[in-house]
């Protein structure tokens, strides 16, 4: 049996160190990782991926040791993949998402792991996705993805949950901050939490008019201000009736804990409407479609890259060029030929 | 050196426990990690012997630096080891202890599995270095 057949039967065995170089494996790229991520493949499918993303300081982490007491308290088992930023100078990181996992330590079947984002800029990982397979196959209920503290623009989580959970401080800014395009954009729902402090109220009321204003779209209808508006405030759930999900908005209290019964629930509506939509199986095929597009991708780089280096490297085709004996439309073109023909390359590996 | 190569990055659980609560030592030990260029996960304070257990199973971390000022490191470490083993995590984590940990203990902690022990005034270079030179590898 190979490492990598011994590791898989251990982690389907349900064997927490398995998990835990299986989830090695996938982050230092380290060879057989592809391997591992194929046989894991055919049993993934049964966790709900929930995203929670926000701005640093927003209450993340600790709505994150919340949400997993709370399903471990209902007979979930819970994964959780929590990330942070890496230093751009040294490549080093202080990864302190576990700190705040105070409420399940000592209970293995929340397994936790704290990720380096490892230079990528979006909010993840690039070994995030499969290390949420991994923890997939190993049978965990429901895995919890916690970005990097998100910026504007921090939208990858997108990619690997089925839904997205937007962090919103009170008084976060003015109606003009919800205007904006990026973060805000992917909320399946929006959390505002410390919903205890100030500003709340307002922040609730920016994020049902900017949802408001989204749905209904650019039609030139102005009459959604004021009293219009107010009507329908309390709608918290409004995805039930219609066929697409609008935005929920739920208010917590993450070190309190409360609103988090309310949260989950949200969270299964979201879950069931995917089911029932259709829409969990688009989104689903859309990541594989983008997943297989990104292998190839990488493949592809990479075997120019050798045949570049089998052409006396890059620094020569260079002096070529500078020489005007070539320019680098033709050696691109040059450089694909061996792919284009695949007649030409015998492989020599 | 290649890609394979790059994306290695010696991950570190700095961890406090027991009834200690003077961090300033690990603190400073995560920064010098990190500017270092080792991923490190820091525990915070008051870890009971299992929770460190279990952080270092589920981090999967290649060292694992245990910072005690209490003196209970002859109860605290064993336990910490023998919670390892049970998830076949001692032999291939690199256990550390700093702290004020007296002479005539440390023959003790080493027997139980201790792989290195930095007192007081350790340079920080060299607790890199003797990490970096002996982080114990799946290959």
């Amino acid at each position: 049996m190979s490492d990598i057949e011994k590791l898989v039967s251990e982690l389907l065995d349900g064997k927490h160190r398995a998990l835990a170089k299986a989830i090695t494996y996938i982050e230092n790229n380290r060879s057989g990782y592809r391997e591992l991520i194929s046989e894991l493949h055919q049993h993934t499918g049964n966790a709900d991926v929930i995203g929670i993303t926000g701005s640093p300081g927003a209450g993340k982490s600790t709505l994150v040791d919340k949400m997993a007491k709370t399903y471990r308290d209902r007979g979930k088992t819970v994964g959780v993949i929590a990330i942070d930023p890496s230093s751009p100078f040294s490549g080093g990181a202080v990864l302190g998402d576990r700190i705040r996992m105070a409420s399940t330590v000592g209970d293995m079947d929340v397994f936790f792991r704290s990720m380096s984002a490892r230079g990528t800029l979006g909010g993840l990982s690039t070994a995030t996705t499969d290390a949420v397979k991994a923890l997939d196959a190993f049978g965990k209920d429901k895995i919890i993805v916690e970005t990097v503290g998100a910026g504007q623009n921090e939208v990858d989580i997108v990619k690997t949950a089925d839904t997205v959970a937007v962090l919103v401080p009170p008084a976060s800014g003015d109606d003009i901050q919800m205007l904006k395009a990026g973060i805000l954009e992917i909320a399946d729902i929006f959390v505002v939490n410390k919903a205890d402090l100030d500003g709340a109220d307002m922040t609730v009321k920016e994020l049902q008019e900017m949802i408001h204003m989204r749905s209904d779209g650019p039609s030139p209808d102005a009459g959604h201000h004021g009293a219009d508006a107010l009507v329908d405030t309390d709608v918290e759930f409004p995805g039930e009736s219609s066929e697409d999900w609008e935005p929920a908005i739920v208010e917590t209290v993450a070190k309190s804990g409360d609103g988090i019964d309310e949260f989950l629930e949200t969270l299964q509506k979201h879950v069931d409407w995917l089911e029932e939509s259709g829409e969990g199986t688009r989104q689903a095929r859309q990541r594989y479609a983008a997943e297989i597009q990104r292998l190839i991708r990488e493949d592809v780089a990479r075997l120019v890259e050798r045949d570049l280096e089998a052409a006396g490297g890059l620094d020569a085709k260079v002096d070529e060029v500078l020489a005007k004996e070539s320019d680098p439309y033709t050696v691109a073109d040059e450089m694909l030929a061996a792919i284009r023909n695949p007649v030409n390359t015998t492989d020599t590996e | 050196m290649s890609v394979e190569d790059q994306q290695m990055k010696i991950r570190c659980l700095v961890a406090k426990v027991g009834l200690d609560g003077h961090d300033r030592g690990a603190h400073v030990i995560a920064r010098a990690f990190r500017d270092a260029g080792f991923e490190v996960i820091y525990s915070g304070l008051h870890n009971a012997p299992e929770e460190i257990v279990q952080a270092t199973v589920q981090e999967d971390v290649d060292v694992l630096g245990i910072s005690i000022l209490s003196g209970a490191h002859n109860e605290l470490v064993p336990d910490i080891i023998e919670g390892l083993e049970e998830y076949d995590a001692h032999e291939d984590t690199l256990v550390v202890v700093g702290g004020i940990i007296p002479d005539e203990d440390k023959e003790f902690l080493y027997e139980n599995g201790v792989d290195g022990i930095f007192g007081p005034g350790t340079p920080l270079q060299e607790t890199i270095n003797f990490i970096e030179e002996n982080v114990k590898r799946d290959e």
